[in-house]
């Protein structure tokens, strides 16, 4: 059997003697569609934390395509194809959509160390930037600064510097999250078109989008994998609905 | 000198180091925030020290605690208006204020009482010398050493025995839970930040006759002060103790074997270690 | 503002615009017109190169830095160590063994202080300065300690124009000929990709980490670039006033020179000209005749800064600007 495009065994997480992610073995295929839901403080942030490298983990390991990256740096993780986007939007706030994006796409495309050349002369970079902002209806923001935004399109902002350094697994935390609900179908529209290649991993309190997207769910209670299967499994499963679901289904 | 006498001044001076510098590690592990003008706070209460012995013939240490309470009023006016402003602020603009602030308590010095060094009239038990048995040392220093020593026991007690000093630890360990738990940090703050340089006070007023008293002080020990703070261990009272005491010693030494530019070891050795590392003595790893 | 019109606004951001011709004018005019005062003038543009050494550095990278004359020390210091002792006074070699030295001291301090951030950098940064100055005064017999050494000469520019010490003609053209060239060295620099990713490390370290970037390289890499221009600086000094001692490495030019950059605007490159000018007028006029209430109303103006002009003269400048043209 060949290796999962991503897998961790036995990863944990401890500060002090608070526990905040317990020997967690989880597998991610390449082109899944797969949502990670639980309560608040259920340890997701921090298992997405622990899989970029923002956090070293007490325990276990991150395997990516069979190779330990369990002590790689965060850079040298989205080199090998891991992407994020965070819980609450981590933009250049000062610079422009097509800046923010620019910078993305120019770290991927190895531009990032030229000293000579305009930042805005680079045609590939900006090229390639202008066609992700494009893909996500960005186009008349383009020019304008992030802080000039609406908290909505600089959620789609976000995925577009997530995208810009094609990778071939994106993690999503709670993309929808602080969107009022008159431009959340924007980020839903941009999650369904995302391209098929790529596995994406969703964080994600919106039961709605969590079943439109996921053809697979994992739940984490306290910090360990409460359960786990597909999008039919999950949504009869007794235990899950006691424990998190809840009135969000039956509502 | 002799290896007693020579530890002995060191550790003099370490001690009204530590005496100055312990607030500025707890505000700085509370809150995060860079008070370059700490050593300024400390250099005015020593000037109303040294003012109201003079001008109005206080003793000792009733003009030590005139210097406390004043400094701390001072010091908790300013971070209620002014610093508290700056808290989400980026670390240079934290930075140029204190800088700002360090230059307006300077010039405020130098306009009202002069440029010259001050000196402190000791009272007359602590002048002279006290004979231990071994040796013969000056009183002063001793003192100095023993109130030091006292010093961090009491504050040692009050951390770990009170339930405020139990607060101010948790949350210089992780604030967000501290105040997730109903502490309240504001208030921690000013009360922190008004105790911490009213100490500052009385240890340049005590210590006048070792680190001088002039209105070059808060830059002259500037580097020294971040020196002890950051290799103890922010927030940590025991780390700048022992930080305090060991820059106390090296200065002393350095001075006397290598009087030009021997102090370039302590600035090297200090880079040294908090390379190795940065967390200083007693700080948690981040 | 739509894609393509953002995306030409970015490719034509680096294009030299009318206005930038204005500070060389000026500088030329100055040499014309007040020809009594080149040595003075010679001091603002020293202060610029230095001014902008440290925006590259502070403004562009986010590195808040106290300790920043470590370099314009180690520059001077290298010119001054070479003519004084090895009878090298050549200046321009003596430029570009500054740099050498500076750049490397800048290299080999960043690659080493910046595992750490926060109040521990800007500490070790002191340190650095602290270090070197100290080092300096224990080889006073070599370096010539804290009274300094007078009356170091250097062998004419290029062979053919000497350095004039009574009005400092040569001096201030030579210092304005070594501006230009580093200016358009560190326009180019900013403008690039390299320039922006360090924007990007600055307004957001995380989300550079996140895309992939190679901070920690980017960050020292930028250091070294400053400490070499800083170490250009401090040489030009030298070899423009013939004396040194102790203060080039001091923490009065560190805490100057931040002033100078701050009050100008950071991050912006031409804040260093309008800072220097401004700060080096005031103080030449002010200090000399009421010290105390100079530092004092620096001080004052540092406060207002920290809490109501971050941005400086440029900032605020600009903030009017933008309100004008939005009437």
């Amino acid at each position: 059997m060949s290796a999962s495009l991503l897998e961790t065994r036995g990863l944990a997480k401890r500060f002090g003697a608070l526990e905040v992610a317990r020997g967690i073995d989880f597998r991610l295929e390449a082109g899944a569609r797969h949502a990670l839901i639980g309560p608040n403080g259920a340890g997701k942030t921090t298992f997405v934390n622990l899989l970029t490298g923002v956090l070293a983990p007490s325990a276990g390991r991150v395997l990516l395509d069979g190779e330990d990256v369990t002590r790689l740096a965060q850079a040298k993780r989205v080199k090998r194809g891991i992407a994020r986007t965070f819980q609450i939007n981590q933009l250049f706030r000062g610079l422009s959509v097509l800046e923010n994006v620019g910078l993305a796409v120019a770290e991927r495309l190895g531009a990032g160390g030229d000293m000579v050349r305009p930042a805005g002369r680079r045609a590939d970079v900006i090229a390639e930037a202008s066609r992700l902002i494009e893909l996500l209806h960005l186009g008349a923001h383009a020019g304008r600064r992030i802080d000039e935004l609406p908290y909505g399109r600089q959620r789609l902002v976000e995925i577009a510097i997530a995208l810009g350094l094609e990778p071939r697994l994106l993690l999503l935390d709670e993309p929808a999250a602080g969107i009022p609900s008159a431009e959340s179908h924007i980020v839903l529209e941009a999650i369904a078109a995302l391209p098929p290649g790529i596995a994406v991993l969703i964080i994600e309190h919106d039961m709605d989008l969590v079943f439109r997207f996921a053809e697979r769910i994992t739940v984490m209670v306290g910090g360990a994998i409460f359960a786990e299967g597909t999008r039919a499994e999950i949504a009869a499963n007794r235990d899950v609905r006691a424990v998190y679901l809840g009135s969000a289904l039956d509502g | 000198m002799d290896l007693a006498s020579i530890l002995l001044g060191g550790l003099a001076a370490g001690m009204v180091l530590f005496v100055v510098s312990v607030g500025l590690s707890v505000t700085m592990g509370l809150m995060g925030f860079v008070n370059l003008a700490h050593g300024g706070f400390a250099m005015l209460g020593g000037y109303a020290i040294v003012l109201a012995m003079r001008h109005w013939g206080l003793p000792f240490f009733p003009a030590l605690a005139l210097g406390f309470v004043a400094v701390a009023l001072l010091a908790a006016l300013l971070e209620r208006t002014l610093y508290a402003r700056l808290y989400r602020a980026s670390e240079l603009d934290q930075v140029l204020f204190t800088i700002g602030l360090i230059f307006v308590m300077i010039a405020g010095i130098t306009l009202a009482v002069g440029p010259e060094t001050q000196t402190v009239q000791l009272p007359a038990w602590l002048r002279g010398q006290t004979d231990l048995g071994l040796l013969k040392y000056r009183t002063y220093s001793l003192a100095l050493i023993a109130f030091g020593t006292l010093l961090m026991a009491a504050l040692w007690l009050g951390f770990e025995r009170t339930r405020i000093g139990a607060q101010i630890r948790a949350a210089v360990d992780n604030r967000r839970m501290a105040e997730s738990l109903g502490v309240d940090v504001g208030r921690l703050f000013t009360l922190t930040f008004a105790l911490g340089s009213g100490l500052a006070a009385v240890g340049a007023g005590l210590g006048a006759e070792i680190l001088g008293l002039d209105p070059q002080y808060p830059l002259r020990y500037l580097a020294y002060f971040l020196i002890v703070v950051a290799v103890g261990g922010l927030g940590r009272v025991s780390g700048v103790f022992f930080a305090a005491l060991a820059i106390g010693v090296l200065d002393f030494v350095l001075k006397i074997h290598f009087p030009k530019g021997g102090t370039m070891f302590i600035y090297a050795l200090t880079i040294a270690f908090l390379l190795a590392r940065p967390q200083g003595l007693f700080g948690k790893r981040a | 503002m739509s894609t393509p019109s953002a995306a030409l606004e970015y490719a034509t951001r680096h294009r030299l615009r009318g206005w930038e011709a204005l500070p060389w004018v000026a500088a030329l005019g100055a040499f014309f017109l007040f020809p009594n005062y080149l040595a003075f003038g010679t001091q603002v543009l020293v202060m610029i190169l230095f001014a902008l050494s440290l925006d590259l550095v502070l403004g562009y990278a986010g590195i808040v830095t106290l300790g920043h004359a470590a370099f314009f020390g180690a520059g001077a210091y290298t010119v001054g160590m070479l003519a004084a002792h090895a009878g090298w006074s050549e200046p321009i070699s003596g430029l570009a063994a500054a740099a050498l030295v500076a750049g490397l001291a800048g290299w080999l301090s960043g690659w080493v202080l910046l595992r750490t951030h926060g109040l521990t950098l800007l500490m070790l940064t002191l340190c650095t300065m602290a270090l070197l100055e100290q080092a300096a005064n224990m080889f006073s017999s070599f370096t010539g300690g804290f009274d300094g050494m007078p009356g170091l000469a250097f062998k004419p520019i290029l062979g053919l124009y000497e350095f004039d010490v009574l009005f400092f003609r040569s001096q201030y053209l030579y210092a304005l000929a070594v501006l230009f060239l580093a200016f358009i060295a560190l326009r180019v620099l900013v403008h690039s990709s390299f320039g922006r990713s360090l924007t990007g490390i600055r307004e957001n370290l995380l989300r550079m980490h996140a895309v992939g970037a190679p901070v920690r390289a980017r960050q020292v890499t930028a250091y070294a670039l400053s400490a070499a221009l800083a170490g250009i600086a401090g040489a030009v000094f030298v070899q423009a006033t013939g004396y040194l001692n102790l203060a080039v490495l001091g923490l009065e030019r560190a805490a100057g020179v931040l002033i100078i950059l701050i009050l100008g605007g950071y991050g912006r490159l031409y804040g260093a000209f309008v800072g220097a000018l401004a700060y080096l007028l005031l103080e030449h006029t002010l200090s000399k005749a009421y010290p105390t209430a100079w530092q004092l109303g620096i001080g004052l103006t540092l406060v207002l800064v920290a809490l109501y002009a971050r941005n400086g003269i440029l900032g605020l400048a600009e903030a009017l600007w933008r309100r004008w043209s939005a009437r």
